[in-house]
Protein backbone atom coordinates (compact mmCIF):
# COMPACT_ATOMS: atom_id res chain seq x y z
CA UNK A 1 0.00 0.00 0.00
CA UNK A 2 2.68 2.47 1.09
CA UNK A 3 4.93 1.29 -1.67
CA UNK A 4 2.31 2.13 -4.27
CA UNK A 5 1.88 5.56 -2.76
CA UNK A 6 5.62 6.19 -2.81
CA UNK A 7 5.90 5.08 -6.39
CA UNK A 8 2.99 7.35 -7.30
CA UNK A 9 4.57 10.32 -5.51
CA UNK A 10 7.93 9.62 -7.01
CA UNK A 11 6.45 9.46 -10.49
CA UNK A 12 4.48 12.64 -9.86
CA UNK A 13 7.68 14.47 -9.00
CA UNK A 14 9.25 13.60 -12.33
CA UNK A 15 8.61 16.47 -14.77
CA UNK A 16 7.66 14.48 -17.92
CA UNK A 17 5.22 12.34 -15.97
CA UNK A 18 3.65 15.36 -14.33
CA UNK A 19 3.48 17.15 -17.67
CA UNK A 20 1.46 14.32 -19.20
CA UNK A 21 -0.74 13.70 -16.16
CA UNK A 22 -1.58 17.41 -15.78
CA UNK A 23 -2.63 17.59 -19.43
CA UNK A 24 -5.16 14.82 -18.78
CA UNK A 25 -6.47 16.43 -15.58
CA UNK A 26 -6.85 20.02 -16.79
CA UNK A 27 -10.02 19.53 -18.93
CA UNK A 28 -11.82 17.83 -16.01
CA UNK A 29 -10.97 20.71 -13.72
CA UNK A 30 -12.09 23.28 -16.31
CA UNK A 31 -15.38 21.60 -17.11
CA UNK A 32 -16.42 20.84 -13.53
CA UNK A 33 -15.24 24.25 -12.34
CA UNK A 34 -17.06 26.19 -15.04
CA UNK A 35 -20.26 24.13 -14.56
CA UNK A 36 -20.25 24.87 -10.84
CA UNK A 37 -19.54 28.56 -11.47
CA UNK A 38 -22.42 28.66 -13.96
CA UNK A 39 -24.75 27.02 -11.40
CA UNK A 40 -23.57 29.38 -8.66
CA UNK A 41 -24.00 32.46 -10.85
CA UNK A 42 -27.50 31.58 -12.05
CA UNK A 43 -28.76 30.33 -8.69
CA UNK A 44 -27.06 33.15 -6.81
CA UNK A 45 -28.22 35.96 -9.05
CA UNK A 46 -31.75 34.83 -9.91
CA UNK A 47 -32.99 32.27 -7.39
CA UNK A 48 -31.43 33.21 -4.07
CA UNK A 49 -33.70 35.57 -2.08
CA UNK A 50 -32.56 39.15 -1.50
CA UNK A 51 -31.02 39.86 1.87
CA UNK A 52 -33.49 41.50 4.25
CA UNK A 53 -30.95 44.16 5.22
CA UNK A 54 -28.60 44.49 2.28
CA UNK A 55 -31.10 43.88 -0.55
CA UNK A 56 -29.54 42.73 -3.79
CA UNK A 57 -26.17 44.25 -2.91
CA UNK A 58 -25.24 41.15 -0.94
CA UNK A 59 -25.02 39.11 -4.17
CA UNK A 60 -21.44 40.25 -4.68
CA UNK A 61 -20.67 37.72 -1.92
CA UNK A 62 -20.72 35.06 -4.67
CA UNK A 63 -17.49 36.50 -6.09
CA UNK A 64 -16.02 38.13 -3.00
CA UNK A 65 -15.93 35.14 -0.67
CA UNK A 66 -14.48 32.61 -3.16
CA UNK A 67 -11.82 35.14 -4.22
CA UNK A 68 -10.86 35.94 -0.62
CA UNK A 69 -10.75 32.24 0.22
CA UNK A 70 -8.56 31.49 -2.78
CA UNK A 71 -6.14 34.29 -1.95
CA UNK A 72 -5.45 32.52 1.37
CA UNK A 73 -5.56 29.09 -0.27
CA UNK A 74 -2.95 30.05 -2.87
CA UNK A 75 -0.66 31.37 -0.16
CA UNK A 76 -0.99 28.12 1.81
CA UNK A 77 -0.28 26.09 -1.32
CA UNK A 78 2.81 28.20 -1.94
CA UNK A 79 4.01 27.82 1.65
CA UNK A 80 3.48 24.03 1.63
CA UNK A 81 5.20 23.58 -1.73
CA UNK A 82 8.04 25.87 -0.68
CA UNK A 83 8.54 23.74 2.43
CA UNK A 84 8.48 20.52 0.39
CA UNK A 85 10.89 22.06 -2.11
CA UNK A 86 13.34 23.13 0.58
CA UNK A 87 13.20 19.94 2.65
CA UNK A 88 13.08 17.26 -0.04
CA UNK A 89 14.71 19.35 -2.76
CA UNK A 90 11.83 18.63 -5.09
CA UNK A 91 12.05 20.96 -8.06
CA UNK A 92 8.45 20.45 -9.08
CA UNK A 93 7.31 21.85 -5.73
CA UNK A 94 9.24 25.06 -6.37
CA UNK A 95 7.61 25.28 -9.80
CA UNK A 96 4.18 24.98 -8.16
CA UNK A 97 4.99 27.82 -5.72
CA UNK A 98 6.27 30.03 -8.52
CA UNK A 99 3.22 29.31 -10.69
CA UNK A 100 0.72 29.91 -7.88
CA UNK A 101 1.99 33.38 -6.94
CA UNK A 102 0.46 35.48 -9.78
CA UNK A 103 -2.83 33.58 -9.45
CA UNK A 104 -2.91 34.24 -5.72
CA UNK A 105 -2.11 37.90 -6.27
CA UNK A 106 -4.91 38.13 -8.82
CA UNK A 107 -7.51 36.56 -6.53
CA UNK A 108 -6.35 38.83 -3.72
CA UNK A 109 -6.86 41.82 -6.00
CA UNK A 110 -10.30 40.49 -6.96
CA UNK A 111 -11.23 40.11 -3.30
CA UNK A 112 -10.08 43.67 -2.61
CA UNK A 113 -11.93 45.11 -5.61
CA UNK A 114 -15.21 43.30 -4.86
CA UNK A 115 -14.86 44.10 -1.16
CA UNK A 116 -14.47 47.76 -1.98
CA UNK A 117 -17.45 47.71 -4.37
CA UNK A 118 -19.50 45.95 -1.70
CA UNK A 119 -18.38 48.52 0.84
CA UNK A 120 -19.79 51.39 -1.19
CA UNK A 121 -23.52 50.63 -0.56
CA UNK A 122 -22.89 49.06 2.88
CA UNK A 123 -20.59 51.55 4.56
CA UNK A 124 -20.96 54.47 2.15
CA UNK A 125 -17.24 54.48 1.34
CA UNK A 126 -15.11 52.68 -1.22
CA UNK A 127 -12.46 51.95 1.32
CA UNK A 128 -12.87 51.48 5.04
CA UNK A 129 -9.62 51.33 7.03
CA UNK A 130 -11.54 50.16 10.06
CA UNK A 131 -12.34 46.86 8.40
CA UNK A 132 -9.72 44.32 9.48
CA UNK A 133 -10.20 41.75 6.74
CA UNK A 134 -9.98 44.24 3.91
CA UNK A 135 -6.80 45.63 5.45
CA UNK A 136 -5.21 42.22 5.93
CA UNK A 137 -6.08 41.33 2.31
CA UNK A 138 -4.22 44.47 1.27
CA UNK A 139 -1.16 43.39 3.27
CA UNK A 140 -1.55 39.97 1.66
CA UNK A 141 -1.35 41.62 -1.76
CA UNK A 142 1.91 43.29 -0.73
CA UNK A 143 3.26 39.92 0.42
CA UNK A 144 2.49 38.48 -3.01
CA UNK A 145 4.16 41.46 -4.70
CA UNK A 146 7.24 41.03 -2.49
CA UNK A 147 7.44 37.35 -3.38
CA UNK A 148 7.15 38.00 -7.10
CA UNK A 149 9.68 40.86 -7.08
CA UNK A 150 12.20 38.77 -5.16
CA UNK A 151 11.84 36.01 -7.75
CA UNK A 152 12.14 38.53 -10.58
CA UNK A 153 15.29 40.06 -9.05
CA UNK A 154 17.21 36.77 -8.98
CA UNK A 155 18.32 35.47 -12.38
CA UNK A 156 19.31 31.95 -11.44
CA UNK A 157 16.19 29.77 -11.17
CA UNK A 158 17.37 27.41 -8.43
CA UNK A 159 18.56 30.33 -6.30
CA UNK A 160 15.30 32.21 -6.87
CA UNK A 161 13.44 29.04 -5.85
CA UNK A 162 15.21 28.69 -2.53
CA UNK A 163 15.33 32.37 -1.62
CA UNK A 164 11.64 32.86 -2.35
CA UNK A 165 10.85 29.66 -0.44
CA UNK A 166 12.52 31.09 2.68
CA UNK A 167 10.56 34.32 2.20
CA UNK A 168 7.22 32.57 1.81
CA UNK A 169 7.84 30.43 4.92
CA UNK A 170 8.73 33.50 6.99
CA UNK A 171 5.58 35.10 5.56
CA UNK A 172 3.47 32.06 6.42
CA UNK A 173 4.49 32.34 10.08
CA UNK A 174 3.53 36.01 9.95
CA UNK A 175 0.19 35.82 8.12
CA UNK A 176 -1.86 34.65 11.15
CA UNK A 177 -0.12 37.26 13.31
CA UNK A 178 -0.87 40.01 10.78
CA UNK A 179 -4.46 38.84 10.61
CA UNK A 180 -4.82 38.82 14.38
CA UNK A 181 -3.15 42.19 14.86
CA UNK A 182 -5.29 43.87 12.22
CA UNK A 183 -8.36 42.31 13.85
CA UNK A 184 -7.31 43.67 17.23
CA UNK A 185 -6.66 47.04 15.66
CA UNK A 186 -10.31 47.51 14.80
CA UNK A 187 -13.44 45.63 13.85
CA UNK A 188 -16.28 46.66 11.56
CA UNK A 189 -16.65 43.72 9.18
CA UNK A 190 -19.63 41.41 9.51
CA UNK A 191 -18.73 38.38 11.59
CA UNK A 192 -17.93 34.99 10.06
CA UNK A 193 -21.06 33.50 8.51
CA UNK A 194 -19.87 30.19 7.05
CA UNK A 195 -17.42 28.67 9.50
CA UNK A 196 -18.79 29.01 13.01
CA UNK A 197 -20.35 26.97 15.76
CA UNK A 198 -23.90 25.74 15.23
CA UNK A 199 -23.69 25.70 11.44
CA UNK A 200 -23.65 28.53 8.92
CA UNK A 201 -25.82 31.56 9.63
CA UNK A 202 -27.17 31.83 6.11
CA UNK A 203 -30.29 30.57 4.40
CA UNK A 204 -29.83 27.41 2.31
CA UNK A 205 -31.09 29.07 -0.89
CA UNK A 206 -28.24 31.54 -0.44
CA UNK A 207 -25.77 28.99 0.90
CA UNK A 208 -25.78 26.37 -1.86
CA UNK A 209 -24.91 28.77 -4.68
CA UNK A 210 -22.12 30.15 -2.47
CA UNK A 211 -20.71 26.68 -1.78
CA UNK A 212 -21.02 25.94 -5.50
CA UNK A 213 -19.12 29.10 -6.32
CA UNK A 214 -16.37 28.33 -3.77
CA UNK A 215 -15.90 24.82 -5.13
CA UNK A 216 -16.17 26.02 -8.73
CA UNK A 217 -13.60 28.78 -8.18
CA UNK A 218 -11.29 26.26 -6.51
CA UNK A 219 -11.54 23.81 -9.42
CA UNK A 220 -11.04 26.63 -11.91
CA UNK A 221 -8.04 27.79 -9.90
CA UNK A 222 -6.75 24.20 -9.96
CA UNK A 223 -7.01 24.10 -13.75
CA UNK A 224 -5.21 27.43 -14.13
CA UNK A 225 -2.54 26.35 -11.65
CA UNK A 226 -1.92 23.05 -13.44
CA UNK A 227 -1.68 24.85 -16.78
CA UNK A 228 0.78 27.36 -15.33
CA UNK A 229 2.88 24.64 -13.68
CA UNK A 230 2.99 22.80 -17.01
CA UNK A 231 4.30 25.92 -18.72
CA UNK A 232 6.77 26.50 -15.89
CA UNK A 233 8.03 22.90 -16.09
CA UNK A 234 8.40 23.17 -19.84
CA UNK A 235 10.42 26.36 -19.47
CA UNK A 236 12.65 24.96 -16.73
CA UNK A 237 13.29 21.72 -18.58
CA UNK A 238 13.79 23.41 -21.93
CA UNK A 239 17.28 21.93 -22.33
CA UNK A 240 16.29 18.38 -21.43
CA UNK A 241 15.84 15.58 -23.89
CA UNK A 242 12.18 14.82 -23.17
CA UNK A 243 11.16 18.38 -24.02
CA UNK A 244 13.13 18.21 -27.24
CA UNK A 245 11.52 14.90 -28.14
CA UNK A 246 8.13 16.32 -27.27
CA UNK A 247 8.56 19.32 -29.55
CA UNK A 248 10.18 17.35 -32.38
CA UNK A 249 7.46 14.73 -32.08
CA UNK A 250 4.71 17.32 -32.24
CA UNK A 251 6.16 19.17 -35.21
CA UNK A 252 6.93 15.98 -37.16
CA UNK B 1 46.12 39.43 21.57
CA UNK B 2 46.05 35.64 21.30
CA UNK B 3 42.84 33.87 20.43
CA UNK B 4 42.20 30.39 21.81
CA UNK B 5 42.49 27.61 19.25
CA UNK B 6 38.88 26.53 19.65
CA UNK B 7 36.77 29.54 20.52
CA UNK B 8 33.52 28.84 22.36
CA UNK B 9 30.13 29.79 20.94
CA UNK B 10 29.98 32.81 23.18
CA UNK B 11 33.42 34.00 22.08
CA UNK B 12 32.44 33.66 18.44
CA UNK B 13 29.22 35.57 19.02
CA UNK B 14 31.02 38.30 20.98
CA UNK B 15 33.70 38.61 18.30
CA UNK B 16 31.08 39.24 15.59
CA UNK B 17 29.28 41.84 17.69
CA UNK B 18 32.57 43.54 18.64
CA UNK B 19 33.77 43.63 15.05
CA UNK B 20 30.56 45.20 13.77
CA UNK B 21 30.48 47.76 16.57
CA UNK B 22 34.10 48.68 15.81
CA UNK B 23 33.25 49.05 12.12
CA UNK B 24 30.30 51.29 13.00
CA UNK B 25 32.55 53.37 15.28
CA UNK B 26 35.04 53.87 12.48
CA UNK B 27 32.27 54.98 10.11
CA UNK B 28 30.04 57.13 12.30
CA UNK B 29 28.02 58.25 9.26
CA UNK B 30 26.39 54.83 9.02
CA UNK B 31 25.19 55.20 12.57
CA UNK B 32 24.18 58.85 12.44
CA UNK B 33 22.36 58.93 9.09
CA UNK B 34 19.36 56.84 10.19
CA UNK B 35 19.20 58.96 13.33
CA UNK B 36 19.12 62.20 11.35
CA UNK B 37 16.55 60.63 9.07
CA UNK B 38 14.41 59.78 12.10
CA UNK B 39 14.60 63.35 13.39
CA UNK B 40 13.98 64.83 9.93
CA UNK B 41 10.87 62.75 9.22
CA UNK B 42 9.46 63.70 12.61
CA UNK B 43 10.06 67.36 11.75
CA UNK B 44 8.28 67.04 8.42
CA UNK B 45 4.89 66.20 9.89
CA UNK B 46 4.27 69.35 11.95
CA UNK B 47 5.51 71.43 9.00
CA UNK B 48 3.16 69.66 6.60
CA UNK B 49 0.11 69.45 8.85
CA UNK B 50 0.30 72.57 10.98
CA UNK B 51 1.38 73.43 14.50
CA UNK B 52 -1.96 72.85 16.29
CA UNK B 53 -1.13 71.16 19.59
CA UNK B 54 -4.14 68.83 19.84
CA UNK B 55 -3.54 67.44 16.37
CA UNK B 56 0.15 66.84 17.06
CA UNK B 57 -0.68 65.05 20.29
CA UNK B 58 -2.91 62.66 18.35
CA UNK B 59 -0.38 62.17 15.57
CA UNK B 60 2.70 61.84 17.80
CA UNK B 61 2.72 58.08 18.50
CA UNK B 62 2.04 57.19 14.86
CA UNK B 63 4.64 59.57 13.50
CA UNK B 64 7.37 58.39 15.88
CA UNK B 65 6.62 54.77 14.98
CA UNK B 66 6.51 55.28 11.22
CA UNK B 67 9.73 57.30 11.36
CA UNK B 68 11.43 54.59 13.45
CA UNK B 69 10.26 51.85 11.07
CA UNK B 70 11.56 53.74 8.03
CA UNK B 71 14.91 54.60 9.53
CA UNK B 72 15.55 51.03 10.68
CA UNK B 73 14.69 49.98 7.14
CA UNK B 74 17.15 52.53 5.76
CA UNK B 75 20.03 51.00 7.67
CA UNK B 76 19.14 47.38 6.88
CA UNK B 77 20.57 47.35 3.38
CA UNK B 78 24.12 47.83 4.64
CA UNK B 79 23.84 44.98 7.17
CA UNK B 80 25.58 42.39 4.99
CA UNK B 81 26.60 44.56 2.05
CA UNK B 82 30.10 45.59 3.18
CA UNK B 83 30.79 42.01 4.27
CA UNK B 84 29.82 40.81 0.82
CA UNK B 85 31.96 43.41 -0.90
CA UNK B 86 35.17 42.71 1.03
CA UNK B 87 34.65 38.96 1.02
CA UNK B 88 34.31 38.55 4.78
CA UNK B 89 30.80 37.16 4.32
CA UNK B 90 32.34 34.06 2.75
CA UNK B 91 34.62 33.71 5.74
CA UNK B 92 31.71 34.09 8.15
CA UNK B 93 29.78 31.36 6.32
CA UNK B 94 32.84 29.09 6.19
CA UNK B 95 33.72 29.59 9.86
CA UNK B 96 33.16 26.65 12.22
CA UNK B 97 30.80 28.75 14.34
CA UNK B 98 27.12 28.04 13.66
CA UNK B 99 25.82 30.52 11.09
CA UNK B 100 22.57 31.34 12.95
CA UNK B 101 24.68 32.50 15.89
CA UNK B 102 26.76 34.73 13.62
CA UNK B 103 23.59 36.11 12.03
CA UNK B 104 22.26 36.81 15.53
CA UNK B 105 25.50 38.57 16.43
CA UNK B 106 25.25 40.77 13.37
CA UNK B 107 21.61 41.53 14.20
CA UNK B 108 22.49 42.47 17.78
CA UNK B 109 25.20 44.81 16.50
CA UNK B 110 22.74 46.27 13.99
CA UNK B 111 20.22 46.97 16.73
CA UNK B 112 22.84 48.53 19.00
CA UNK B 113 23.98 50.80 16.18
CA UNK B 114 20.68 51.75 14.54
CA UNK B 115 17.77 50.71 16.79
CA UNK B 116 19.00 51.66 20.24
CA UNK B 117 19.92 55.29 19.33
CA UNK B 118 16.37 55.75 18.02
CA UNK B 119 14.97 54.61 21.35
CA UNK B 120 17.25 57.09 23.14
CA UNK B 121 16.26 60.01 20.91
CA UNK B 122 12.52 59.24 20.78
CA UNK B 123 11.64 61.00 24.11
CA UNK B 124 12.96 64.26 22.65
CA UNK B 125 10.63 63.93 19.68
CA UNK B 126 7.75 62.93 21.95
CA UNK B 127 8.25 66.14 23.92
CA UNK B 128 8.13 68.27 20.78
CA UNK B 129 4.84 66.56 19.93
CA UNK B 130 3.61 67.50 23.41
CA UNK B 131 2.98 63.93 24.42
CA UNK B 132 2.31 63.53 28.18
CA UNK B 133 5.27 62.36 30.27
CA UNK B 134 3.68 59.05 31.32
CA UNK B 135 3.19 58.16 27.66
CA UNK B 136 6.88 58.59 26.95
CA UNK B 137 7.78 55.67 29.23
CA UNK B 138 5.39 53.38 27.37
CA UNK B 139 6.77 54.64 24.07
CA UNK B 140 10.35 53.85 25.08
CA UNK B 141 9.39 50.31 26.17
CA UNK B 142 7.39 49.57 23.00
CA UNK B 143 10.06 51.10 20.76
CA UNK B 144 12.75 48.98 22.41
CA UNK B 145 10.81 45.75 21.84
CA UNK B 146 9.68 46.90 18.39
CA UNK B 147 13.09 47.91 17.07
CA UNK B 148 14.59 44.60 18.24
CA UNK B 149 11.84 42.75 16.33
CA UNK B 150 12.41 44.94 13.29
CA UNK B 151 16.16 44.29 13.31
CA UNK B 152 15.50 40.55 13.54
CA UNK B 153 12.88 40.54 10.77
CA UNK B 154 15.05 42.83 8.70
CA UNK B 155 18.05 40.55 9.05
CA UNK B 156 16.14 37.89 7.10
CA UNK B 157 15.21 40.39 4.39
CA UNK B 158 18.77 41.76 4.25
CA UNK B 159 20.18 38.23 3.95
CA UNK B 160 17.75 37.42 1.14
CA UNK B 161 18.54 40.54 -0.88
CA UNK B 162 22.28 40.85 -0.26
CA UNK B 163 24.09 41.19 -3.58
CA UNK B 164 20.96 41.85 -5.62
CA UNK B 165 20.96 44.86 -7.92
CA UNK B 166 17.75 46.56 -6.86
CA UNK B 167 18.27 45.37 -3.31
CA UNK B 168 17.20 48.44 -1.38
CA UNK B 169 13.73 49.00 -2.82
CA UNK B 170 13.12 45.26 -2.84
CA UNK B 171 14.13 45.02 0.82
CA UNK B 172 11.42 47.52 1.78
CA UNK B 173 8.84 45.57 -0.20
CA UNK B 174 9.82 42.34 1.58
CA UNK B 175 10.12 43.64 5.14
CA UNK B 176 7.37 46.29 5.42
CA UNK B 177 4.34 43.95 5.11
CA UNK B 178 5.90 41.60 7.65
CA UNK B 179 6.54 44.51 10.00
CA UNK B 180 2.87 45.59 10.08
CA UNK B 181 1.99 43.81 13.36
CA UNK B 182 4.89 45.55 15.11
CA UNK B 183 3.77 48.93 13.78
CA UNK B 184 0.12 48.32 14.65
CA UNK B 185 0.77 47.17 18.19
CA UNK B 186 3.55 49.65 18.83
CA UNK B 187 1.72 52.74 17.67
CA UNK B 188 -1.66 51.69 19.08
CA UNK B 189 -0.23 50.90 22.49
CA UNK B 190 1.37 54.34 22.72
CA UNK B 191 -1.91 55.89 21.56
CA UNK B 192 -3.77 53.90 24.23
CA UNK B 193 -1.32 55.12 26.85
CA UNK B 194 -1.95 58.69 25.71
CA UNK B 195 -5.69 58.08 26.23
CA UNK B 196 -5.05 56.66 29.75
CA UNK B 197 -6.10 53.14 28.70
CA UNK B 198 -4.60 49.81 29.70
CA UNK B 199 -1.39 49.14 27.80
CA UNK B 200 -0.30 45.75 29.12
CA UNK B 201 -1.93 43.76 26.26
CA UNK B 202 0.04 45.61 23.61
CA UNK B 203 3.30 45.43 25.52
CA UNK B 204 2.85 41.69 26.11
CA UNK B 205 2.12 41.16 22.44
CA UNK B 206 5.22 43.08 21.37
CA UNK B 207 7.35 41.12 23.85
CA UNK B 208 5.90 37.84 22.56
CA UNK B 209 6.51 38.87 18.96
CA UNK B 210 10.07 39.82 19.87
CA UNK B 211 10.65 36.38 21.43
CA UNK B 212 9.17 34.64 18.39
CA UNK B 213 11.40 36.64 16.06
CA UNK B 214 14.41 35.96 18.29
CA UNK B 215 13.75 32.21 18.10
CA UNK B 216 13.22 31.93 14.35
CA UNK B 217 14.80 34.88 12.55
CA UNK B 218 18.48 33.91 13.06
CA UNK B 219 17.84 30.49 11.51
CA UNK B 220 15.92 31.95 8.57
CA UNK B 221 18.62 34.58 8.08
CA UNK B 222 21.33 31.90 8.14
CA UNK B 223 19.46 29.82 5.54
CA UNK B 224 18.97 32.93 3.40
CA UNK B 225 22.65 33.87 3.66
CA UNK B 226 23.68 30.43 2.47
CA UNK B 227 21.24 30.61 -0.45
CA UNK B 228 22.22 34.09 -1.60
CA UNK B 229 25.90 33.27 -1.32
CA UNK B 230 26.03 29.97 -3.14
Amino acid sequence: MFRHMWIFLHKLASPPHFYGLAAKMIPWFYVSGLLLIAYGTIAGLFYAPADYQQGDAFRIIYVHVPAAYLSMMAYSIMAISAGIGLIWRMKLAHAVAAAAAPLGAWFTFLALATGSIWGRPMWGTWWEWGDPRLTSELIMLFLYFGYMSLRAAIDETSKADKASAVLILVGAVNVPIIHFSVEWWSSLHQGPTLVREGGPAIETAMLYPLLGMILGFTLFFGALLLARVRAEVLHRERRSRWVRNLILGESA
Amino acid sequence: MTEPANPTLWQGFAAVVKRDLLLAYKRPGDMLNPLFFFAMVSTLFPLAIGPAGDQLKLLGPGVVWVAALLSVLLSLNSMYLSDLEDGSLDQLILSPQPLPLIALGKTVAHWLVSGFPLVLVSPLIAITYQMPTETIGVMVVTLTLGTISLSLLGSVGAALTVGLNRGNALLSLLVLPLAMPVLIFGARTVALAAADDAVSAGVYFLAAYCMLALSFAPFAAAAALKISNE
